[in-house]
């Protein structure tokens, strides 16, 4: 195992960022808190872009932190080749910034869920994948307002062929369906990568399916072993 | 110089689902209000100051496409009025 320190950057109404560095400890990888304001760490070699509510939500989820100053740094980072994962409301803040495509809106339901939900893994060679095999179906919970994964019929095409969509809400026996798809995303789609393999968004919430006795599952711990 | 307030409007693009104004709309119904549909927009009323009116929607315009709206999921329009 190599030594690796990932950067969890928390904003002003991050609320996962604690659940993230304990799981991420848990697995062996020294994780720690970074403030946004404080900027990346010289040796930091893995980021991660908690959950929560960021500035309250305010204009759209994920807006505002996607503007903050510390994503120009994570930015960089990315482009070096630094493995970047935002999960909820850092994936939401991951495609208002422009590294992941695509949008994160309002639930078709127009409601808070918070349940867990099962997900097809559509690729195994990515390094937040390659714990499972393509097509197994893990089970981790969401937690979102505004989940839903909006993109244009073109660019939708474009994530197809380029085969970026890493996970599709599906049901217990990985059938991709509009009854399991929990909040109304184009193609059930639950996580994404950016241009590059080492940027991933999702939102469900692999840090709370990873300890044991948490959660219904420790499903999760595969996703953050890209950081191992 | 002169002042100017821009009224930016953001909305939904065609074709994207809204919940809220899906949510809203069936409020009204509730309440017995007969309607055929319904879409909501945030409004955002910017005053600056600018050597003239495009310079001030050109400014406006800007803070639509880098802040105020998402150009996966939004169409927006600026106007601009002295004040």
């Amino acid at each position: 195992m190599v030594d690796v320190t990932v950067s969890v950057v928390q904003f002003g109404g991050s609320n996962c960022d604690r659940d993230a560095v304990r799981a991420l400890s848990y697995l062996g990888v020294e994780a720690e808190r970074v403030w946004h304001e404080d900027g990346l760490p010289e040796d930091t070699d893995g980021i991660v872009l908690p959950g929560g509510f960021s500035y309250g939500d305010y204009l759209r989820a994920g807006a505002m932190a996607a503007r903050a100053p510390v994503m120009n740094e994570v930015r960089a980072a990315a482009d070096r080749g630094v493995p970047v994962l935002g999960v909820c409301n850092g994936a939401q803040i991951g495609s208002e910034s422009g590294l992941t495509p695509g949008a994160f809106t309002t639930n078709a339901s127009a409601r808070f869920q918070c349940e867990p939900v099962f997900l097809r893994v559509e690729r195994a060679d990515t390094p937040w994948t390659a714990a499972y095999d393509e097509g197994e179906v893990i089970e981790v919970p969401i937690a979102h307002g505004e989940g839903r994964f909006e993109i244009d019929d073109e660019a939708y095409e474009d994530l197809v062929d380029d085969d970026r969509i890493l996970f599709r809400y599906c049901d217990a026996e990985g059938a991709v369906t509009d009854a399991a798809n929990p909040n109304g995303s184009t193609g059930n789609v639950a996580g994404v990568l950016g241009e590059r393999e080492t940027v991933a968004v999702l939102m469900p919430h692999p840090e709370r399916a990873t300890l044991p006795d948490v959660a219904t599952s420790t499903d999760g711990a595969g996703v953050l072993h890209a950081f191992r | 110089m002169t002042a100017y307030t821009a009224t930016v409007t953001v909305r939904l693009k065609r074709g994207v689902l809204d919940p809220e104004a899906e949510t809203t709309r069936q409020a009204l119904e509730r309440l017995g209000f007969d309607l055929d549909g319904l879409r909501s927009a945030d409004r955002f009323e910017v005053d600056l100051d600018a050597p003239d009116a495009d310079e001030a929607a050109a400014r406006a315009d800007e803070m639509a496409e880098r802040l105020l709206a998402n150009p996966t999921i939004h169409d927006y329009e600026v106007a601009v009025a002295e004040r």
